[in-house]
């Protein structure tokens, strides 16, 4: 039953909903019927499915990686979302809300970026359907994800530096909301992650759900059966949303991995499920680090994709449920798991990424020849000046 | 005196009323209490106190710029109400919060010290209609009013709802976009307002965007209240006179003879 959610109005349980400014509230509204209307319209499906096989690269293969499992002492398999067109999971959604967005008639795209892979993977997807792009992005990430800027200012998109606050992602995804207030029109607001008010938690959960769809067919096909544990990586959550759906019903475990950073102190870490508290940011209820008068908090990771003080409803949902276990790798547990992939299977996965990993590897001693899936949601070459320089 | 009190007021005699809006703790808390008794001597008619929020995303640069500078202060809900407390205005107070800092304060407390520090009602711009059941129930219950915000965007069908929720007046946002100044004054606002007019008795007051005398003569001209806020947080940060900068506009909140809203 868990895999019916939201209800009508956004929630999962008592997390989500829409708590948005009024401006926006038509723009919403309108946003829920096209996406149903698209949802059962084969010919909007036929678009995507062939968009994902033939521009995104889908499926990705799952791939048994044989030498950190002998290390590991489990059945170790990657689910290779690295190995998508633009380099990460991201594409999964813009392609699917880019087309939403020319279905509904508009003209340009606005959307925030943490490490650039969303940023980039929108900036795409508007170059490959002919639509005007804006990306929110901190000055901070710029600085971080040098890269990345680069990439979606060759693809065509305006990359607007965001001052404000702590100029990571929190403050990115504002701006987003202040340019998409005054742009509703002929804007559309591509969220990056399963956050932001109803209806995005459940389009992006939706979109990046094809991630899980195929991995518990591919696991069936390669070991006859189910996974014992899928790990993701969780920010926002939306590779995790998206390789957890799938598994809902089942009886694999599932772990939810959050940016440890570098301790359990607040404005240390990105891990709100582990320690923060409910309250509202960016349109949903759910869990995020706040001070006790309610100000949204600092955050540390060392991966910027992690680096953001909320987390998905859903998420919030599948915690207090119990249905998913969420816990910490911190900033050098992910680095040593980055080196590990690279030197022993000869991949380099996104520092995000490498956080799932890093528990995996930490804990595989209670995964004793069991089988284990990591979602692999990303590829490391924009960490690489990052990871250089902390060596 | 009541908010419905102040429209009343300004009804008779044939005016709208001036609502200033300033952030608390801008630039010190201390500070900000004495403009705000200003701005209360000055000639506004109600007072909106905005209470400092880490993640304002419905505000322009400047309320952005004073609520930062308000936190770095370490400015709160909590001793913001207590400073409410000892000041003790003419005209009504209502609060302009975010949501997450109201919910972290926690519901009944709140309405309790709100209404011991006279303050008369909250405007919460990330809290529409259908997320605001819990709050309209309280807020009642308290005998405060929560004031529901209505955009140019929104539908009939929307419009309908606020009308028949909003207590107090009803917010009327004159324009797509963030608060702060602009140069042009908004055609949007006075369609918005007669379409709520057809709707409700509920006074309406439009905000967001207007700085200017002429604009708040302009609004004054279809609507029951205007709101200025960006502008008088300029003035204050650029040592204007202030106190002449609301009488002018008060001034241009009275409507020549034979003109009503």
């Amino acid at each position: 039953m868990r895999r019916l959610l939201p209800n009508k109005k956004g929630y999962f349980g008592a997390y989500g909903g829409r708590y948005a400014p009024e401006t926006l509230m038509q723009a919403l509204d309108e946003l829920t019927c096209a996406y149903g209307a698209a949802k059962r319209d084969p010919a909007f499906q036929k678009q995507i499915r062939d968009l994902l096989t033939n521009y995104v690269g889908r499926p990705t293969p799952l791939f048994e990686a044989r030498r950190l499992s002998a290390r590991a002492g489990c059945r170790l398999f990657l689910k290779r979302e690295d190995l998508t067109h633009t380099g990460s999971h991201k594409i999964n959604n813009t392609i699917g809300q880019v087309l939403l967005a020319r279905r509904l008639g508009k003209t340009r795209v606005v959307a925030e970026t943490g490490a650039g892979q969303h940023g980039v993977a929108a900036a795409t997807a508007c170059a490959l359907m002919d639509m005007k792009c804006a990306v929110y992005m901190g000055t901070e990430d710029m600085r971080r994800q040098k890269m990345n800027v680069f990439r979606m200012d060759l693809l065509g998109a305006q990359v607007i530096p965001v001052e404000s606050g702590s100029r990571t992602l929190k403050d990115a995804i504002n701006e987003a909301f202040r340019d998409w207030v005054a742009n509703t029109d002929d804007t559309f607001y591509c969220f990056g992650s399963v956050v932001g008010p109803h209806p995005y938690p459940r389009i992006v959960r939706d979109f990046q759900g094809v991630i899980g769809r195929e991995t518990r067919k591919q696991i069936r096909n390669l070991t006859g059966r189910l996974p014992d544990l899928v790990a993701a990586c969780v920010g926002g959550g939306s590779n995790a949303m998206g390789i957890f759906h799938a598994f809902l019903e089942d009886q694999t475990e599932l772990v939810g991995v959050e940016a440890g950073g570098r301790g359990g102190e607040p404005e240390e870490h990105g891990a709100p499920l582990n320690f923060g508290s409910v309250g509202v940011l960016h349109g949903a209820r759910s869990y995020l680090m706040q001070d006790a008068g309610g100000q949204v908090l600092r955050t540390h990771s060392v991966s910027a994709g992690l680096d953001y003080p909320g987390v998905g409803p859903e998420h919030a949902f599948l915690k207090d449920s119990g249905r998913v276990r969420y816990v910490t790798a911190n900033d050098r547990e992910a680095l040593n798991a980055f080196r590990m992939l690279s030197c022993h299977e000869g991949i380099l996965p996104a520092l995000e990424s490498s956080h799932a990993l890093a528990w995996v590897l930490s804990n595989a001693r209670d995964w004793r020849g069991k089988i284990v899936i990591v979602n692999l949601s990303g590829r490391g070459d924009k960490d690489l000046e990052l990871v250089e320089s902390l060596t | 005196m009541t908010v419905a009190c102040v429209f009343r007021k300004c009804r008779s005699r044939n005016e709208a009323a001036l609502i200033v809006y300033y952030t608390a703790g801008f630039p010190t808390l201390d500070a900000s209490l004495e403009t705000i008794s200003m701005l209360a001597e000055a000639g506004a008619d109600m007072v909106e106190v905005g209470i400092p929020f880490s993640d304002p995303v419905a505000d322009g640069q400047t309320i952005q710029h004073a609520s930062h500078t308000a936190l770095k202060q370490g400015v709160t809900l909590a001793n913001i109400l207590k400073s409410l407390a000892s000041i003790r205005l003419d005209v009504p107070v209502v609060l302009m919060s975010y949501l997450n800092p109201l919910l972290a304060y926690g519901m009944d407390g709140l309405m309790h010290d709100a209404r011991d520090s006279g303050v008369s009602g909250f405007i919460v711009p990330d809290l529409p209609v259908e997320e605001g059941g819990l709050w309209e129930k309280k807020t009642r219950q308290a005998g405060l009013d929560l004031i529901y915000l209505a955009a140019p965007t929104s539908s009939i069908t929307r419009l309908t709802r606020i009308a028949a929720r909003s207590s107090g007046f009803i917010y009327c946002v004159a324009v797509k976009g963030v608060t702060g100044v602009r140069q042009k004054r908004s055609a949007d606002a006075k369609q918005l307002v007669r379409k709520i007019k057809t709707l409700t008795d509920t006074p309406a007051a439009v905000g967001f965007g207007v700085s200017t005398p002429e604009q708040v003569r302009h609004a004054a001209g279809f609507a029951d209240g205007v709101i200025v806020g960006s502008r008088i947080i300029q003035s204050i940060q650029q040592h204007e006179d202030t106190r002449a900068l609301v009488r002018s506009m008060k001034k241009a909140c009275r409507r020549p003879k034979g003109v009503s809203s």
